[in-house]
């Protein structure tokens, strides 16, 4: 009976990141609608990431932010994977993927294809390459123009909290 | 007039480390790369353009592809007025192995490229110009002493997913201001891209 109830325990943890990882649903958000996500006035570090399915240092990077989002799931630290993914993409590429990498961190899908007009509003000094990464807690922001590692992002969200 | 000199010189030191790459206003070097067909191109050659739309683009990634016919048809109707498209690769194949130079020669190829497509093998030209995506636009103007003078820098238009849907096409509008002796306006703007594909300078 005992080993029954193990074994029941471990068919549990095994599909449990399943469970969380299908049927995500995504908002597609035109920059008015996205904006807010950049200017939340709280003592929460927001993580987001801006990113597509089709750019391979994404790809090599999203794993560790799904990993900083699995850390500091308890704590006031949130992950925002946006994706700029073309809306079109949405269902077989974007979904797909996220099933089949087993992300459980948030993702909304920007569509708003004037970039000129939103880039800077994420940062200045962002010419619209990807992947890119702000980081920020209240009005203290970080802004990375490459591929980020989980110590990175790790030691940005640290040095955010140490104010 | 030390201080304004000292200022001055570490200013010019840190555009340097940084490599910013051009600026509108800038004068642009040339250079001499190798183009699918095996010859090699530079501004130079091209003796009666009055400027190039150099574009820093490539194979693979999504918003160069989604460009390339719009590069096809600003190639035919400005190559005629004087300011021909001239597409340069900048990604290191030994990283995106879908950018090397075989890749390049069929794609241009299977799209007919109007234009030249180079390889920027040493990975130097786009460090030069200071492009960071693909695909990022360059436009050059002849002044009256042949230097190239860089008159606008990045997007094509305003909707990479949709031709028909452009209110702004700015590369257009910048081309057009020029023909007319008048200055681009806007003559910068931004646009999400592909970053480029290279190892950190220093690894050399």
């Amino acid at each position: 009976m005992n080993s029954l109830r193990i074994l029941f325990f471990l068919l549990l943890l095994l599909i449990y990141p399943e469970m969380h990882a299908q049927d995500k649903n995504i908002p597609v958000l035109d920059f008015s609608a996205f904006e807010k996500y950049l200017n939340q006035d709280s003592d929460t570090v927001f993580v987001i990431n801006f990113w597509a399915t089709w750019c391979g240092p994404c790809r090599r990077e999203l794993p560790e932010f799904e990993k900083i989002h699995k850390t500091y799931f308890d704590e006031k630290v949130k992950v925002l994977l946006v994706s700029l993914d073309f809306p079109s993409m949405l269902e077989k590429g974007l979904k797909t993927y996220l099933k089949n990498n087993l992300i459980t961190a948030g993702v909304v899908l920007l569509d708003e294809p004037d970039a000129n007009a939103w880039i800077e509003k994420v940062d200045k000094s962002w010419t619209g390459s990807l992947p890119a990464t702000l980081v920020y807690k209240g009005k203290n922001r970080l802004f990375y123009e490459k591929e980020l590692t989980y110590r990175d992002i790790n030691s940005s969200i640290h040095s955010l909290t140490n104010l | 007039m030390k201080t304004i000199m000292s200022s001055v010189f570490i200013f010019l030191a840190v555009n340097l480390l940084a490599g910013e790459g051009l600026k509108v206003g800038d004068k642009a070097g040339d250079f001499k790369l190798k183009n699918v067909d095996g010859k090699l191109v530079s501004l130079a050659d091209f003796k009666s353009a009055k400027g190039f739309v150099v574009v820093f683009t490539c194979n693979e990634c999504p918003y160069a592809k989604a460009y390339q016919d719009r590069l096809i048809s600003l190639d035919k109707e400005y190559k005629a007025k004087g300011f021909p498209v001239i597409a340069i690769n900048p990604n290191d194949p030994s990283i995106e192995p879908a950018d090397s130079y075989d890749a390049m020669v069929t794609r241009s190829k299977e799209k007919g490229y109007t234009f030249p497509y180079l390889y920027d093998e040493k990975n130097q030209v786009f460090r030069q110009y200071g492009a960071t995506r693909t695909p990022h636009i360059f436009v050059l103007k002849k002044n009256g002493q042949g230097e190239m003078i860089v008159k606008y820098i990045g997007a094509v238009d305003d909707n990479h997913q949709d031709a028909s849907a452009v209110k702004q096409p700015y590369l257009e509008n910048a081309l057009n201001a020029l023909l007319n002796n008048k200055e681009p306006e806007p003559n910068f703007t931004k646009a999400v891209g592909c970053s480029v594909k290279s190892k950190p300078a220093q690894q050399m």
